[in-house]
């Protein structure tokens, strides 16, 4: 994993950082309280996924614009003031867009605040780097957090509910999993993923090493 | 030589912070208040809309036939409209039919659930003296369990017609609201419970019966003050 410390050109990779390499959830294992309470639906786990993009974006923007402002000694204090702006603006947006959906979020929106992907971002890429990278390398993370939300909830609603952004899949006899939807389907879904994302990561790198020793054998 | 280059250093690392705290973080936090703000204002009404959409929504589901509806409090004077209302109350809402005629009172009751505090709206009908639809507004109940309260449609039978009838002098009523085992209910009084969530089940029981005994004598002793829609809101 690379950590720029010099200010970066934006490249593909900027963005495509956050989907694969350093997925905050299926890599770093950032921000798992969100990540296995609100995935009980695909669409609880959407709407989390895009309020935590849209903090992550303009926290972060915000963060980069005035970096050379923000003194050493209280870069968290201003950091946090500047994420739970946005945290509060999410709040007040999604109130205003469905009660419904408000409501199944609970107490996880005002939590955003605390999220460690977006202090991560803020401390480790947004306050050394200059505004079109640190955009394009936000929205990027809050992609593959969105994403990674994504298959989580899709799974659990699945399995859990039978259906998938509310849409039933299945015939009136499918008896679903309602263990899925509760907490201990959370760990069950993401410890799947991990498996599956790890598999396939240990899998290439050991063909790319089959690959170099047959080169060098070859040789 | 040295002397001045170390007094200049320890200057810089001194002196720069206070300056520079201060400075960032008045302008965060002026910043930050100006857009929590502008945010509020912007989605005050349209959040005081959504609110008064999700009371009316339940609202017209628990009295059956209700298209227009008034707010009022019941107070310890009696029922007073709730525009003109100051003091202390319950608030409880009137709907009305086509005709302007009373067609049920709806009423928030509450109780702990499972998990948590179950809130539900329940409606009155001062016509055959029962509660007549219940909804559930707020529940943290487990899903596919207890969550069974707001949809299972053999536990919403029983609030076609619960009876809550009062009693000979009127002060309480007639019989206690009770849940009884799945598939035990005799009297039409009784709730009878969804098998496996016993405790929700419970929950909705035991907040009706609180809330009936409390409330349904004090509405038919003012039932006058309801009956005319006149005044009341589309």
């Amino acid at each position: 994993m690379k950590r720029p410390d010099q200010e970066e050109k934006v490249t593909a990779d900027t963005f495509l950082r956050g989907l694969w390499e350093e997925n905050p959830v299926f890599v770093m294992l950032l921000g798992m309280c969100p990540v296995l309470a609100v995935t009980n639906s695909a669409i609880n786990a959407l709407a989390m996924g895009l309020a935590t993009t849209f903090v992550l974006l303009f926290s972060s923007s915000l963060v980069s614009l005035l970096r050379k402002l923000i003194p050493k000694q209280v870069r968290i204090a201003t950091y946090i003031v500047i994420i739970a702006t946005f945290v509060t603006i999410v709040d007040y947006s999604i109130q205003a867009i469905s009660l419904d959906l408000y409501n199944a979020l609970g107490a996880f929106i005002q939590l955003i605040v605390v999220n460690c992907i977006i202090l991560g971002r803020a401390e480790a890429y947004a306050s050394k780097q200059r505004l079109g990278a640190t955009v394009v390398n936000s929205l990027g993370m809050g992609v593959g957090f969105t994403i990674a939300l994504l298959c989580l909830g899709s799974v659990r609603e699945i399995l859990g509910a039978g259906s998938l952004f509310g849409f039933p899949l299945f015939a009136e006899n499918f008896q679903p999993w309602v263990v899925m939807i509760l907490p201990p389907g959370g760990f069950f879904v993401l410890g799947g993923w991990l498996l599956l994302f790890n598999g396939y990561r240990q899998y290439r790198e050991r063909k790319l090493m089959e690959q170099q020793g047959a080169t060098a054998s070859g040789s | 030589m040295n002397q001045p280059g170390a007094a200049q250093t320890q200057e810089l690392v001194t002196a720069t912070p206070s300056f520079a705290m201060l400075r960032t973080l008045s302008l965060v936090a002026g910043l930050s208040g100006f857009l929590v703000v502008l945010a509020y204002q912007i989605t005050l009404p349209m959040i005081e809309e959504n609110k008064r959409i999700a009371i009316e929504r339940a609202l017209f589901k628990v009295i059956p036939g209700a298209v227009s509806r008034r707010d009022f409090m019941v107070t310890a004077q009696g029922i007073v409209p709730a525009d003109d209302s100051t003091g202390e109350g319950t608030l409880i809402y009137a709907g009305y039919d086509e005709q302007g005629r009373l067609s049920g009172v709806a009423l928030e009751a509450a109780a702990q659930g499972y998990q948590d505090v179950i809130r539900i709206l329940y409606s009155f009908d001062p016509a055959c003296q029962c509660i007549r639809g219940i909804q559930v507004l707020k529940m943290a109940e487990t899903p596919g369990i207890g969550d069974k309260i707001s949809k299972d449609p053999q536990f919403q039978e029983n609030f076609v017609e619960l009876d809550a009838r009062l009693s000979a002098d009127g002060s309480t009523l007639a019989n206690d609201i009770h849940m009884v085992k799945h598939g035990t209910k005799t009297k039409p009084w009784q709730i009878d419970a969804i098998s496996g969530a016993t405790i929700s089940s419970r929950a909705v029981a035991r907040m009706l019966n609180d809330s009936a005994q409390q409330m349904v004598p004090k509405i038919v002793a003012d039932l006058d003050q309801l009956q005319d829609a006149d005044r009341g809101t589309e």
